[in-house]
């Protein structure tokens, strides 16, 4: 496998990224004169299996406004704020009976508007059976360097990119078209909902360089936009494969980059966390120092913007016939602050018994805001938050359909 | 020709249930709709050509599975969504 070798510049925490005091935000895109008239604030923007939801907290994050259903009836997998320009909404959505699209919105939700092209594969030659997107499933902006381009996910586990802010996407050939595709991610190798793409990863210093994640798959890295993968799977563990490390065909649930320190990976897999240090290509499993009893199996994996050692996740029972409920019907979050090495539980406010329910892949998130806010969606629609960085949780929403996503975005 | 709309689409229609459409094939008719009515056809037919699983095409009541099916002025062309679950 060929060594990367490019070399990055180091990025500088910020002033009050470096001195978290009372909770305030702690990015912010206009000028003073602006910010001076309105205080910034949260928005959660969530995906249900029957529409999304949008809600909107006050600038202390102590009471919600809930607004929607957007997309009504539809399967919303995703829906991302653009944090280079505060105001475009993109939504990754399907009907029950419908193909699969996206679409926008640039007044927060009040119009949306279906991307003219959206994802879908090339046609197939005569007398092949060539594949069709079932979902568009995950959606990431690129980096600030390329306003106007995002990149989407798909199952089955495809690559696309938009470079007018998400009105018409294009296949990225290199891994659309690439003849390893499918053996890295078979078809045949489904997820419960279908094998996916998700976890579009752009580092901050190099927009060419990406790394995705593939349910079935693994991990995988690109250094030249796209055109060109290589899996990046050393020291993860691969289910349903006789040998224990295969260069791929493992299973991220949900990966992570570091906004402050690219160089640091993050993967909530089927078969445990992990953390990955460039240049590096071997992951250690992290997860290995939580409660036996818990385990580390989970789907999403959150990191704290600012500080680089501090990680999230929400384990759910893998024992067994995979229930996929949080163990022993008992929910708690785990955070760890020192790179994985030790592990605590955070279940204040949280059910003390009989809660049967998970956090999927991207229905975990956090807010820029210092103390960092948390915020997780339920298989049972309920929506819970922590204002102070996991200590105390509280319910903000119930009744709401099966959550597939929530991302915590910042309006100025 | 007479086509009805199913509801799950008429967010593309403006609301109507009915509309008018040419073509001399369905796969024609289906060029037509697009023309007017801009992504309706990617809700129904994938990338490569196919009839999505929970879309049904009927034309004088009789489900047809190919694209190509001939059409004539005088015919009635219903599109359906069969059932996908809850």
């Amino acid at each position: 496998m060929p060594k990367r070798n490019v070399k990055k510049k180091p990025v500088v925490q910020s002033r009050s990224a470096r001195k978290p005091a009372r909770a305030k935000p702690v990015k912010g895109t206009l000028a003073k004169s602006a910010r001076a008239k309105r205080q910034p604030r949260v928005v959660l923007l969530v995906g249900t299996r029957k529409g999304a939801f949008i809600l909107h907290g006050n600038a202390s994050r102590t009471s919600w406004r809930s607004e929607g259903p957007h997309r009504f009836g539809e399967i919303v997998n995703h829906v991302v704020l653009d944090p280079r320009d505060g105001r475009t909404l993109l939504c990754a959505a399907r009907a029950g009976h419908l193909g699969p699209s996206i679409f926008r919105s640039t007044d927060l939700g009040k119009t949306w508007k279906e991307a003219s092209v959206p994802p879908a594969f090339k046609p197939a030659p005569p007398g092949v059976v060539g594949d069709a997107v079932q979902h568009t499933f995950f959606l990431a902006p690129s980096s600030a360097s390329e306003p106007n381009v995002w990149y989407a996910g798909t199952s089955p586990p495809a690559l696309f990119r938009s470079e007018d802010g998400g009105v018409s996407w294009r296949g990225i050939d290199g891994w659309n078209e690439n003849p390893l595709r499918k053996v890295w991610c078979p078809p045949e190798d489904q997820t419960p909902d279908g094998s996916i793409l998700h976890s579009i990863l752009v580092d901050p210093r190099d927009s060419t360089h990406l790394y995705v994640g593939c349910s079935g798959g693994g991990s995988f890295e690109s250094t030249d936009r796209g055109a060109s993968w290589r899996p990046l799977n050393q020291g993860v563990e691969a289910p349903a494969n006789p040998e224990p490390f295969p260069e791929y065909g493992q299973d991220p649930h949900c990966m992570a980059i570091h906004p402050l320190q690219p160089d640091r990976l993050w993967q909530q897999n089927h078969c445990g966390i992990y953390r990955l240090d460039r240049p590096a290509t071997r992951w250690e499993r992290v997860g290995k120092s939580m409660p036996a009893a818990v385990g580390d199996i989970g789907f999403p994996i959150v990191l704290h913007p600012r500080d680089p050692d501090t990680v999230w996740v929400f384990p759910m029972d893998g024992t067994t016939v995979w229930p996929r409920v949080s163990p022993d019907g008992k929910p708690a979050v785990y955070r760890s602050r020192d790179a994985g090495k030790s592990w605590e539980r955070q279940q204040s406010g949280l059910p003390r018994a009989n809660g049967w329910y998970t956090v999927k892949r991207q229905a975990f998130g956090a807010d820029a805001f210092a103390p960092v806010g948390l915020y997780f969606g339920t298989t049972g629609g309920e929506l819970w938050m922590s204002a102070n960085e996991g200590k105390r949780w509280r319910q903000i929403a119930a009744h709401l359909p099966h959550i597939y996503s929530v991302v915590a975005a910042t309006l100025d | 020709m007479r086509v009805a709309i199913p509801s799950p689409l008429r967010s593309y229609t403006g609301g109507r249930e009915q509309v008018q459409a040419r073509g001399a094939t369905l796969a024609e008719l289906l060029g037509d709709l697009e023309a007017a009515f801009p992504g309706i056809r990617f809700r129904m037919i994938d990338e490569q050509g196919r009839i999505r699983v929970h879309i049904r095409l009927f034309v004088n009541a009789e489900l047809a599975r190919d694209l190509g099916r001939a059409l004539d002025e005088r015919d009635e062309v219903q599109i359906l969504c069969a059932l996908s679950g809850g």
